[in-house]
């Protein structure tokens, strides 16, 4: 394909995928047997419990960006610019959540916060009650679960906003007189707001996005994501269409909401020097209390990670009424490796991520040429493309795509793919396309455009240019990219449980079979594994 | 004149409709060295991209040895490139990168033999092993020269090649990159806009002005017998006066004088024109065009002075002594040319 059509096929295909199944999800919620109607929108708007779920989907987001900004914020200033003992080893201890794919994390604090896990028992021993004192339910369990795991993002782009403040800035402000609260009011909170608008951002949509925590915990209290997973099992699928609608809507007002309060007043700082160097505590009292409190903090973090790790080791029935399970075994890691029906949704996890990552990752790096090598018309569009799955929330995206692979129409470019090994590949791939190409897309940018061109004229064909310059250069954002998408593709519940089969089900899928069972154990087991091999991949993909 | 080896012909790129490169016509015979010199803007740079094949003319042909390259891919022209910032593989070594163009050609053996003797070329012997990064900027720029020159092509391309290095070190890679040059003969093409670079690199310097051919000689045509106002005032220094051809190879300044001109362009008696003289053409006499001294800058013995002559200033170099600054002074001219007022 050459001049003004070059990059078309790739915006047909991403068009295909992306944009066109939420659109006919759209278009079926204005649609009935009898042609247009709004009888669907109404019925939906009538429904007091739909807007309650609306609500509820809306105040749960921004209250998880505000709680996860009150906890990650400090912790990012008080890692980047103190010094004290341990300050290395929590600093990385810190993200930690971010290796607990969603449904991981959720039944790790059932296990550990749940009316029948090891904090409740531990109270009910001490005081001698009959039940537990609280049960992890509802909007205050769902904000628990949310500021747990979403913290990081504020944590991690509040560091890497203030590593890139020049100290000269904060020096400036001194010698005009301001003080350190001022000075941090004044100068460092406005330089730093890009970052922080980029992780309210990534907050507020992961909030929205978010499936498993008020699938678990929720009970009565209504998000949006659960009412359309409800709706679709209980095959209502006009009200499943409307519910989807108004959830995309909801997104992409945030999306644009939010974005444009990052660039409204983001400004660039001029000059390039180096941030200020951490300063150490130097008072005892300060440094200990500082590195106690780190360390009770980072247990704090880790418990999960162990609990789960523990309850792993749960031989299946010997835990009833103790404080602490009284056997331990390798039993459950045993029956997961050996039984053909408990290894399937492993074996099946792990393809289809891996598919979804190698599918995502060639889509990037060809986005990528185009966008940022060849600068082809089309670039803009290939550039928002790419990067829409992203405000997709996966519940929206899994509707989405099953409503419109169940059709055979081919003229119209609709195939019967559900029910069939593609879709969920399909599913992690889609979702996965923004990760891939936003890592990818900035490592084409750092490359110097005249490598390619260095290669051509030494010799080197397109594809001997990608392989022996491109590919190569491009590794570091490769391997962090696809790290991220196989992650994110492995421990996937949310798009799963709308596409899976019996056949396909992935892991998430087997733990809650698990759970309800009341097999614990082999929960644990399937999280602990999901839990290892996505840790796996970070290890690999930020290893320089 | 030796066959041309390389010819442009009728070379046009425009870009939004505005002609980056406009008509451009240029042989350089076999083993020559042509500069493309002019000011940024002028399409040096563009032109070079023609060559390499990295852009593609809207119009005009490119051959070598008679063959028509214009529309032949970069990696199949067998042109060899050193780029501006070098453009040298990070994630590979010293060797691997002048090995890069070597891949499928030959046996890994003679592969080898050639990469050592392109590094001891460009006397970096030894350094085979070392990653890119470890090196000085002076030394990537001959792996980048070694690299470029060890597929033996047919001709080499070098856009700014010492523009990245510091004045001290510029001077010696210059005359080391002459060396190398002159030692395998090849056919080359470079952009600079600096002139001492061009005309020390270069054994022709073709001077552009957006994107057209000004003129194309040695050194000394281009210095003594510029073609146009544009060559006469951007090679070397020169002070520039209005003026009105007269009969008799003269012309009457609007200063007030008449001074002898050569005129170059083809000007009429009764023409406007603009009277060019570089500064060692001009001395201090005790009748002439008169004028104050404004300004002097010391070189040594010898000074320029700057002196205003009421329409205009001329900058004359004379010893140190021969004026003040403030004082009136009166001038003579050894030498002048006159070359149409508007010339594009």
């Amino acid at each position: 394909m050459t001049g003004r059509y070059r990059g078309l096929l790739l915006t047909l295909i991403l068009g295909w995928v992306v944009v066109y199944p939420v659109a006919l999800v759209v278009l079926d919620s204005v649609q009935g047997p009898g042609g247009w109607t709004l009888e669907y929108l109404a019925a939906f708007a009538r429904e007091p419990r739909e807007w309650a779920a609306l609500w509820g989907s809306l105040w749960i987001s921004v209250a998880s960006v505000a709680l996860a900004g009150l906890i990650g914020v400090p912790l990012g200033f008080v890692f980047e610019r103190l010094e004290f003992p341990g300050r290395r080893v929590l600093g990385a201890l810190v993200a930690l959540p971010a290796v607990l794919p969603p449904l991981v994390g959720v039944i790790a604090f059932l296990f550990l916060y749940g009316e029948s896990g090891f904090v409740a028992r531990a109270i009910m021993q001490l005081f001698g009650l009959d039940e537990s004192p609280w049960r992890l339910y509802g909007a205050g369990a769902i904000l628990l679960v949310h500021a747990y795991s979403m913290y990081v993002y504020f944590y991690l782009f509040t560091r890497a906003g203030l590593a890139k403040i020049d100290a000269s800035m904060i020096e400036a402000a001194h010698s005009l007189g301001c003080g350190a609260w001022r000075t941090l009011r004044r100068v460092t909170l406005p330089l730093l707001r890009p970052q922080l608008a980029a992780a309210a951002l990534l907050t507020f949509m992961t909030a929205l996005g978010s499936f498993s925590a008020p699938y678990i915990f929720g009970g009565g209290f209504r998000v949006m994501t659960t009412q359309i997973v409800a709706s679709k099992l209980n095959g209502d699928l006009p009200m499943a269409m409307a519910e989807t609608t108004a959830l995309a809507l909801v997104a992409l007002v945030g999306l644009l909401v939010l974005r444009r309060q990052g660039e409204a007043r983001s400004v660039v700082a001029v000059g390039k020097g180096t941030p200020p160097s951490a300063r150490a505590l130097s008072q005892p009292i300060a440094r200990w209390g500082a590195t106690a409190l780190g360390w009770v903090f980072g247990i704090l973090l880790l418990l999960p990670h162990v609990t789960l790790v523990v309850v792993s080791l749960v031989p299946l029935g010997t835990w009833t009424t103790q404080l602490v399970p009284p056997a331990y075994t390798l039993a459950n890691y045993g029956t997961l490796m050996t039984e053909p029906e408990r290894l399937r949704p492993l074996v099946n996890s792990v393809w289809m991520a891996s598919a979804a990552t190698v599918g995502a990752l060639a889509v990037a790096l060809w986005a990528g040429r185009l966008v940022v090598q060849r600068r082809v018309r089309l670039r803009g569009v290939i550039e928002t493309l790419v990067s829409v799955p992203w405000a997709v929330p996966g519940t929206v995206l899994a509707i989405a795509l099953a409503t419109a692979f169940s059709v055979r129409a081919p003229w119209v470019g609709r195939w019967v793919l559900v029910g069939t090994v593609v879709i969920l590949p399909l599913a992690y791939l889609v979702r996965n396309i923004p990760l891939a190409a936003g890592s990818v897309l900035a490592g084409y940018r750092q490359l110097d455009p005249s490598l390619d061109e260095a290669a051509a004229s030494l010799g080197a064909g397109r594809w001997r240019t990608l392989r022996a310059v491109t590919v190569p250069l491009l590794r570091p954002a490769i391997l962090a990219g696809g790290a991220l998408a196989f992650a994110t593709g492995l421990g996937d519940f949310v798009t799963s449980i709308v596409l899976y089969t019996y056949e396909t089900r992935p892991i998430s899928i087997e733990i809650l079979s698990s759970l309800r069972a009341f097999d614990i154990g082999a929960a644990a087991a399937y999280g602990v594994v999901l839990m290892m091999i996505s840790a796996g991949a970070m290890v690999v993909g930020t290893r320089r | 004149m030796t066959q041309a080896l390389l010819r442009l012909h009728g070379l046009t790129k425009r870009f939004g409709g505005q002609a980056a490169v406009d008509q451009l016509t240029l042989d350089v015979p076999q083993g020559g060295v042509l500069a493309l010199l002019g000011p940024s803007g002028s399409g040096k740079t563009t032109t070079l991209r023609l060559l390499a094949g990295f852009e593609h003319p809207d119009d005009g042909t490119i051959t070598v040895d008679g063959k028509d390259v214009t529309h032949l891919a970069p990696a199949r022209r067998r042109f060899g490139m050193v780029f501006q910032h070098y453009a040298l593989f990070p994630h590979l070594t010293v060797a691997e990168n002048v090995a890069f163009g070597l891949v499928g050609r030959e046996d890994a053996g003679e592969r080898e033999r050639r990469v050592s003797e392109m590094l001891a070329l460009v006397d970096l012997d030894g350094f085979g092993g070392r990653p890119v990064s470890a090196l000085s900027g002076g030394q990537q720029q001959r792996v980048a020269v070694a690299r470029a020159l060890a597929p033996e092509p047919r001709v080499l391309l070098l856009d700014e090649p010492l523009s990245n290095l510091d004045p001290g070190l510029r001077e010696r890679t210059r005359r080391e990159l002459r060396a190398a040059l002159g030692k395998i003969g090849i056919t080359t093409v470079f952009v600079t806009h600096e002139q001492e670079e061009a005309f020390a690199l270069g054994d022709r310097v073709a001077v552009l002005n957006r994107g057209r051919l000004e003129q194309v000689g040695t050194a000394t045509e281009l210095y003594e017998r510029p073609a146009t106002l544009f060559v006469a005032t951007f090679v070397g220094r020169a002070s520039v006066l209005g003026g009105v051809v007269t009969a008799g190879d003269g012309a009457r300044l609007d200063a007030g004088v008449e001074w002898p001109v050569e005129t170059p362009g083809a000007l009429a008696v009764g023409e406007r024109a603009a009277v060019v003289v570089r500064p060692e053409a001009v001395r201090f006499a005790e009748a002439g065009l008169g004028g104050t001294v404004t300004e002097c800058r010391y070189l040594g013995a010898r000074a320029f002075f700057t002196v205003d002559v009421g329409v205009g200033t001329v900058e004359v170099e004379a010893s140190v002594r021969a004026a003040q600054v403030g004082a009136t002074v009166h001038l003579a001219v050894e030498r002048a040319l006159a070359f149409p007022e508007d010339a594009p």
